[in-house]
């Protein structure tokens, strides 16, 4: 009979703790979802009904010209050049982060260990340290206020993470396959085309899919580099529309929406991808 | 002419060759932007620069006397110091809470999974702006809130006064960066094979026991990793809080990098910058270095 008692409580008391798991999980969605369903809404609306209606109600009317008049005021270029840096940056990235990250998987050689380590240890360097020296160098190259200043720092500052997490997606291939090339006639040049990187396919794709939503929404570096509206890129668009449209809310907020969409497309496609690349980088660290 | 070992060595070094041209790209990348410029930010400390003129002014360690005593850069790191606490305190528990629930729900939650995970997709300039509005006195949502509940004109200034703007910025972040942890937890639970789940469930155990006694504890490594990350994320905090405060009001929300970014690029002193940035460059990696002591020692108990 006690055992009875016992398990009825447990019962009431694993029910209870779900009620409290269920109401703390509904709970955090509304927070997360409140201020996008913000943003998303009163970009539906004139920015003097935004006044007058407050932010409660629906937008009554539905104003949709707010999307029209950024498209108008040069949007798609911020987002092209966005498209263009990001594409670039993420060809040279997954191209040197994998011819490094194969001999440091597979080669037995001399300051291996001296390498990877010293490439491990540049994930903690703040981008900060370097931001003057770089902003100096960008000088000296003439490449100030040039789109592509960007592409070497975008490129530098995510190939350590990169390497790190390739070189262990590398390490799992099994030696074997290795041997069986070697055997048909491979040397390690033609390893790496044939056999490392159509087997790396998933780990690459992680990287760009991880790399892709950081380099998108990077400020720091463009900030410092890009000054004309016609260089800038998308997360720059916003101070530039504000300076602008400077009271103008609404019209804010659907550069907001526009920006942030491709990436929950993306997300909403590659979800799995993007997880696991974060988990490879979290599992092992 | 030796012959023997000559096949060894000949492999031996036509390896060595390979791994230097398979890594000479990376290597020269990461030394050209990466060691040379904290190399250069050290360097460059030394001198009084406005960031364009010719004329460099040679000033020692003079810069590095003035940090020291800068009140501005130490309120800064204090308010980096509070941000790492309540990033630690809030993000990290949250996102357990959020994983854990994912996975003891299963499947049927991966419509919570994925909502959750939106805030991290966002810029952080993009949730500077965003928040600026929500938390403006004018039409936000706090104040618009504040208004409905009292039914009188009230607002709600969270970002104009000290210190609440500084928990503010914290609360923000918490918004953006909880996702994260979400998804390094939830690669945490990965890792437990559903053996350790059986075993568990054998030798009679519940759902609550063996989340505290046998899951959580295996996710030690995971919670170590994850505080470190958080840590120097904190500290070397700067797109959000330059798009929504620029460190104000009266330097209430002032961090590190802002300071050192105010100080290079908008007032061009780029000598004393280049000390605060490497002041925070010395200052980050002792942290992280005692932190990792720290860690490695309980481990080892």
């Amino acid at each position: 009979m006690a055992n009875v008692a016992a398990y009825g409580r447990e019962k009431i008391k694993s029910r209870v703790s779900w009620a409290i798991a269920s109401f703390f999980a509904l709970l955090w969605f509304l927070i997360t979802l409140i201020p996008f369903a913000f943003m998303v809404l009163n970009s539906f609306r004139k920015q003097f009904d935004m006044l007058t209606q407050g932010v409660f109600r629906l937008p009554d009317p539905w104003y949709f010209e707010n999307y029209p008049r950024i498209i108008q005021n040069g949007f798609f270029g911020y987002f092209m050049r966005s498209v263009t840096i990001v594409t670039l940056a993420l060809i040279l990235l997954l191209i040197i982060s994998a011819l490094a990250s194969y001999p440091l998987a597979r080669m037995r050689f001399k300051l291996r260990s001296f390498i990877y380590g010293g490439i491990v240890a540049m994930m903690s360097i703040p981008m900060h340290v370097t931001l003057i020296p770089i902003f100096k160098m960008t000088n000296w190259m003439g490449l100030y206020d040039n789109l592509y200043s960007l592409l070497g720092p975008y490129v530098a500052f995510a190939l350590p993470m990169s390497i790190y997490i390739l070189t262990g997606f590398m390490m799992t291939i099994p030696k074997e396959v290795e041997e069986a090339a070697v055997i048909d006639g491979c040397n390690k040049d033609s390893l790496f085309y044939y056999i490392f990187i159509p087997l790396s396919k998933s780990g690459l794709s992680t990287l760009a899919i991880y790399n892709g939503v950081t380099m998108w929404n990077e400020f720091a570096f463009a900030n410092t580099l890009l000054q004309s509206a016609a260089q800038k890129t998308l997360p720059l668009a916003l101070g530039q529309f504000k300076g602008e449209h400077s009271m103008d809310m609404p019209i804010i907020l659907s550069v907001l929406v526009l920006s942030v969409l491709p990436m929950i497309i993306l997300f909403i496609v590659f979800q799995d991808k993007l997880v696991k690349g974060m988990m490879s980088g979290a599992v092992k660290g | 002419m030796k012959k023997t070992n000559s096949l060894a060595k000949t492999l031996s070094r036509s390896t060595n060759i390979a791994a230097a041209v398979f890594l000479f790209p990376a290597v020269a990348a990461i030394l050209f932007y990466m060691i040379y410029p904290i190399i250069d930010t050290f360097w460059t400390s030394q001198y009084n620069w406005n960031g364009i003129s010719p004329n460099k002014i040679f000033v020692g360690v003079q810069n590095w006397q003035t940090l020291l005593g800068d009140a501005n850069f130490w309120s800064a790191f204090w308010h980096n110091v509070i941000v790492m606490v309540f990033s630690i305190l809030l993000q990290i528990p949250i996102g357990l809470l959020l994983a854990t629930f994912l996975d003891a729900g299963g499947k049927k939650f991966n419509a919570f999974k994925t909502v959750w995970f939106f805030p991290y997709l966002m810029s952080s300039v993009a949730i500077a702006f965003l928040f600026n509005y929500i938390l403006a006195t004018n039409g936000g949502l706090f104040s618009s809130l504040a208004q409905l509940i009292t039914g009188k004109r009230t607002t709600v200034d969270l970002l104009g006064k000290n210190p609440q703007a500084l928990f503010a910025v914290i609360g923000v972040m918490a918004w953006q960066y909880t996702p994260f942890y979400m998804v390094y937890f939830i690669a945490g639970y990965s890792t437990i094979p559903t053996t350790t789940y059986e075993a568990a469930v054998i030798d009679g155990t519940n759902r609550r026991q063996y989340l505290f006694h046998v899951a959580i504890p295996l996710l030690r490594p995971i919670f170590r990793t994850a505080c470190i990350l958080s840590m120097i994320g904190s500290l070397k905090y700067f797109d959000m809080i330059w798009n929504m405060t620029q460190g104000g009001p009266a330097g209430g929300t002032e961090l590190m990098a802002t300071y050192m970014y105010k100080l290079s690029f908008q007032q061009f002193k780029m000598g004393y910058g280049s000390s605060v940035a490497a002041g925070m460059f010395i200052l980050i990696t002792l942290i992280a270095l005692f932190f990792q002591k720290i860690f490695v020692v309980k481990e080892n108990d």
